[in-house]
């Protein structure tokens, strides 16, 4: 009891001390002030009376909001003595993993750099500003000879890390038994069973309306998708982001998804973010990066050739160029396992005082990294909404996919979890595959690195995203991954190659939709 | 191809007595064992159907395919079961079904179970991924194909539809076309001169010969005879107007403005003065010209000023005078529409198909899926010159010097309408495809009494709209040849399933009552009036809950929908009979 309210205390001082420092703090103050001249403020009650006309005036709710925001970002209280590095990542094991796995892309990076001779910073001529500055809307009609860049890193390497982590203080054994894991990931983590998952998946179960599934209930479609766009309107008029997060576990309704996401991400667009945006373009424009030309080769790779997404190959570059330029994604680093790689002046190599974080946001864009914010152009045209929205989906939950640590959303978690699933619920299917040299992870583990993104239908690729944000975890993807070979499971039994395997799923109509998760739980168990 | 045809080599008269008489009226002559080719929909030969038998229920194999399908076979086929169960066959036609059903179906389990159904039901039999194989070179016979509908599977075809005779195509078209046609059973190539019962022809073959062939009552083309009326820029837009004005007398000024859905367009030469004066009304607008009878985007430019437009009737001139022979080409100058609807900052424009069975009375579908191409540079009214930026068409896309064939420039129609939605809510959304309907019907009705009707006549038209940002449709043009050559795997699965379901709708199988209001992805739009999507009698007396039954750009489950059909047809068959 007494721990439980320390912790809350904890808690609640972290989250004020955090929001002490932000935009809504300010404005509160300056709402409380001018209410001041307001007749119903008395002196006498002046605490009260404040309280009252910011429940009226709707600064509660954003107040809330806020505060709901940094629950939902910030992880679980730790000691109060317990080092940061710990907030980052508790397994010692996991952090020292992470750590040699950046060494080891910083010096791909550099020998990039190196080979190409091409530095990692420069400052543009003011011709060049010019140019790129008239181009802004139209970079994709630029054609830079670029084959000698080459991806820092594809998912399949970032795999095959995965695959060689071991837990030091942990003895497989080469006994085998019932228990022992037939996968690719051998380290002990907790993940969640199917009881478990079905519980933390309430809304998904077959008794829940959702959109986005035409057969699902006794309840005919066409009603429950009235009366569910109903609600999301009055959920929208409240502007409760804790409500959005539940109302859009069944599902968002099309016409009102960019405004849930954007109460749950609790994104406004204010005119201090507009100018925000337009600072971070002033900084893509007077420096050239060398990370510019990995994102710009990964765009041209990825989402150009996309038959969904290539229209918006501009709104591509403006998003990741800018996402590059922005320092505030450092301060995610308190809570993700990886660290910003650090930069040091020519000549001042190893000195502290002259180490710039590089590149500034601190995050190397991988093979595939534009697929996170593709999806997101369907729903937001203006490109600094556009951008707040991806950095903060970034911040939240995309990092996740490319760290190696052991938050139950961390990748590692994910895999295994897919894994044990499929051990346990579909053993042949798993032992076939596996027999064949076809580990069902090796085919799964890019959709999971993606989030899916260029391998569903944008459509069904939203409704999956709303179960992301509405259960504030990854896990579903992991559930998808393993719903997709349940429900191909009689094709691939057939199959008798990797190659084979891959060939069959990379068609992404065959994945229909999202609501299988949903089937294949209640199915298998 | 020679696999395909020899097919008709089967029991009954061998194919020499009614193939090579070669006389018109060959094709109507009947013979004893079977009946004329035009199969009458108005007898359907009760007492021949029932030459085979249905199967009884242990029987996996089905052994009818496109009469006699027992529907309670689809649920219960499950994937495991192999339908070539080994052991007894049944003697004669249903056992060479059962050995055709076992090829398809016994290879890759439940996938291809389905493709297999569909295809010797529906005549589709196509590799999913083949269309880039496939659309080139068809010339040559290739061996894949020869695999997939052999002798048997034809023959199969041609004796479940009764023993009918096959029904003989023709086409020029070497693309997607080509594979639709070839793959549909019971339907054999003739080429050449040989007799037809459907011709998918060409335009200029339909200029030379429309006049003056004689067709039988069954036999079916694919192009009305003065289709120009409506898919010629100029005609379009004089037929448009004057029907504008008869709306305008008949049912008053609100009735005709439903016609304001192409821009102002002007006929040069002829209407030459009319155009300077509309003009000068409005300086500094831009405007486009197009030659009437190109397509493809050729010969298309801007201008804003006069001055171009002489330099260019100057240069027409010139070249007019080096060939003596070439009469002044036609071209209309049309107000160039400034402010489109663009995407990722791209202009584009939408194709939608559209066919007409009859105009009188009007009988129109219209197809579900569509797509919208997109202009590869970005949209800017600063660089008129730069026409890449305006022309949507593939074929001048193609020509682009940055064009990147691996780089899709469609999208679905479904996904543009999901973008919209997403953006502009449900209800503007309705409203647009509601005045993109209104484009279809009145611009087939203002040609409606030029067209010379014949029952022979079908035609797919390829409708080309043009969204501004005000989310106002406009019709370009309506083309009466869209291409079907396919530049991707969707885009060819689109093509191959539009195709299928138009030759569903025509019917040269006379499997359908006429009632139907959607067959696969076509969806009844016009009847001689508008088509109501509930059923019963469309209710003509407030307007007010009248909702059209258009579907553009929702959901195609053709698929399902035609399993649905075809197994109630074949049910209303069996308790009439």
């Amino acid at each position: 009891m007494l721990q439980e309210e320390s912790d809350l205390s904890l808690i609640i001082a972290q989250i004020v001390q955090k929001l002490k420092g932000s935009n809504l703090y300010s404005q509160l103050e300056r709402q409380a002030w001018a209410s001041l001249q307001r007749p119903e403020i008395k002196l006498e009650s002046l605490k009260e009376d404040i309280k009252e006309f910011f429940k009226i005036s709707g600064w509660e709710k954003k107040l809330q909001n806020a505060v709901y925001g940094e629950l939902s970002v910030f992880p679980l209280p730790s000691h109060p003595a317990a080092p940061p590095e710990h907030l980052k990542e508790p397994l010692v094991y996991m952090r020292k993993a992470q750590g040699s796995w950046e060494k080891r892309i910083l010096k791909s990076l550099n020998s990039m750099c190196t080979e190409l001779s091409i530095p990692l910073a420069r400052k543009r001529p003011v011709g060049e500003q010019k140019e790129l500055l008239n181009k802004w809307n139209e970079m994709g009609t630029d054609e830079p000879d670029l084959s000698l860049f080459r991806p820092v890193y594809a998912p399949k390497d970032f795999l095959e890390v995965l695959i060689n982590l071991r837990n030091p203080n942990y003895e497989n054994g080469d006994s085998l038994s019932f228990r022992t894991h037939l996968g690719l990931i051998q380290i002990p983590l907790k993940v969640k069973d199917i009881p478990e998952l079905k519980e933390c998946f309430v809304e998904l179960g077959l008794n829940t309306g959702q959109l986005g599934i035409d057969d699902s209930t006794q309840v005919p479609p066409e009603l429950f998708e009235n009366e569910h766009v109903r609600i999301g309107q009055k959920v929208l008029a409240e502007q409760d982001s804790a409500a959005a997060q539940q109302y859009i576990r069944q599902g968002s309704p099309t016409a009102l998804r960019a405004e849930l996401w954007a109460l749950i991400l609790n994104i406004s667009s204010e005119p201090e973010d507009v100018l925000y945006y337009e600072q971070l373009k002033t900084n893509v424009i007077q420096h050239d990066l060398l990370v510019d030309s990995l994102i710009y080769k990964d765009v041209k790779l990825t989402a150009s050739n996309d038959d969904y997404y290539f229209v918006f190959e501009d709104y591509l570059y403006q998003v990741l160029l800018c996402f590059s330029r922005d320092t505030s994604v450092l301060s995610h680093f308190a809570y993700n396992s990886a660290s910003p790689p650090k930069s040091y002046i020519r000549g001042k190599l190893g000195l502290e005082e002259y180490a710039v974080f590089y590149p500034p946001n601190g995050v190397i864009p991988f093979h595939g990294f534009s697929m996170y914010v593709a999806p997101l152009c369907f729903l937001y045209h203006e490109p600094s909404k556009l951008y707040q929205i991806f950095r903060e989906m970034y911040v939240r939950f995309f990092f996740r996919l490319h760290s190696i640590s052991s938050h139950p959303s961390g990748i590692v978690s994910l895999c295994l979890l897919f894994e044990t699933l499929l051990q346990t619920y579909l053993p042949q299917l798993f032992y076939h595959l596996r027999e064949i040299g076809a580990q069902p992870l090796r085919i799964s583990f890019k959709w999971m690195v993606r989030a899916f993104s260029g391998y569903l239908a944008t459509d069904q690729l939203l409704l999956l995203w709303d179960r992301i944000l509405g259960y504030n975890s990854l896990e579903i993807l992991a559930v998808l991954a393993a719903a997709v070979f349940a429900f191909r499971a009689v094709n691939l039994m057939e199959v008798t190659s990797l190659a084979a395997a891959e060939v069959m799923r990379n068609n992404r109509r065959i994945i229909i939709w999202c609501g299988i998760p949903v089937y294949t739980l209640l199915k298998l168990e | 191809m020679r696999s395909g045809h020899s097919c008709s080599v089967g029991p009954g008269p061998a194919p020499a007595a009614w193939r090579g008489t070669g006389g018109l009226e060959s094709a109507a002559l009947p013979s004893p064992a079977q009946p004329p080719p035009p199969p009458p929909p108005a007898d359907p030969q009760p007492g021949r159907e029932m030459v085979v038998e249905p199967p009884p229920p242990p029987l996996q194999a089905p052994p009818t395919l496109s009469v006699m399908w027992p529907p309670r076979l689809w649920s219960r086929r499950g994937a495991g079961q192999s339908p070539s169960v080994p052991g007894p066959r049944p003697a004669g036609q249903r056992q060479l079904v059962g050995a055709a059903w076992g090829r398809h179906s016994g290879e890759t389990g439940r996938g291809r179970t389905f493709i297999a159904k569909d295809s010797l039901l529906f005549g589709v039999c196509l590799e999913p991924n083949k269309w880039n194989q496939n659309y080139k070179g068809h010339g040559l016979s290739k061996g894949k194909e020869r695999k997939i509908i052999g002798p048997e599977q034809t023959f199969i075809a041609l004796s479940c539809r009764e023993q009918r005779a096959p029904i003989r195509f023709k086409t020029t078209q070497l693309n997607t076309l080509m594979d639709v046609l070839r793959h549909r059973p019971g339907w054999v190539e003739v080429k050449d001169e040989g007799e037809w019962d459907f011709y998918w022809c060409d335009l200029s073959w339909l200029r030379e010969n429309s006049d003056h062939t004689y067709m039988d009552e069954h036999v079916r083309i694919s192009h009305f005879r003065n289709h120009y009326e409506l898919t010629r820029k100029n005609y379009m837009v004089k037929n448009l107007k004057r029907f504008r004005k008869q709306l305008e007398r008949e049912a008053g000024k609100l009735e005709a403005a439903k016609c304001d859905f192409f821009p102002k367009t002007f006929e040069l030469p002829s209407e030459y003065h009319l155009f300077v004066e509309e003009f000068r009304k409005n300086p500094g607008i831009t405007w486009i010209m197009k030659p009437v009878a190109r397509s493809q985007g050729k010969g298309i430019f801007l201008f804003r000023r006069l001055k171009d437009i002489m330099d260019w009737r100057k240069d027409t001139r010139n070249s007019d005078d080096q060939k003596d022979d070439i009469t002044v080409e036609n071209y209309v100058a049309q107000r160039y529409i400034e402010n489109p609807y663009l995407i990722g900052g791209r202009k584009f424009d939408l194709r939608v198909y559209v066919l007409v069975m009859s105009y009188i009375p009007l009988r129109a579908w219209l197809y579900r899926d569509g797509f919208a191409r997109f202009s590869n540079t970005r949209f800017t009214l600063n660089s008129i010159d730069d026409q890449y930026v305006h022309l949507t068409n593939v074929a001048v896309q193609k020509t682009s010097p940055d064009y990147h064939p691996k780089k899709g420039s469609k999208w679905m129609l479904q996904r543009f309408r999901q973008y919209l939605a997403s953006k502009h809510g449900p209800q503007a959304v309705e409203t647009l495809f509601r005045d993109m309907d209104n484009i279809f019907i009145k611009s087939l009705q203002s040609v409606q009494k030029v067209i010379i009707s014949d029952k022979h006549c079908f035609e797919l038209y390829g409708y080309d709209i043009l969204i501004d940002q005000d989310l106002k449709p406009w019709l370009l043009e309506v083309n009466a040849s869209p291409s079907l050559t396919a530049s991707s795997q969707e885009d060819y699965e689109l093509k191959t399933c539009l195709l299928e379901d138009t030759l569903h709708v025509v019917d040269m199988e006379a499997r359908l009552t006429g009632r139907e209001k959607r067959v696969g992805g076509f969806d009844l739009m016009w009847n001689d009036g508008p088509v109501s999507r509930e059923d019963g009698p469309p209710d003509l007396s407030g307007m007010g809950n009248f909702v059209t039954n258009t579907h553009l750009g929702c959901v195609n489950d053709r698929k399902k929908q035609l399993r649905q059909l075809f197994c109630s047809l074949q049910v209303q068959k069996k308790a009439s009979s």
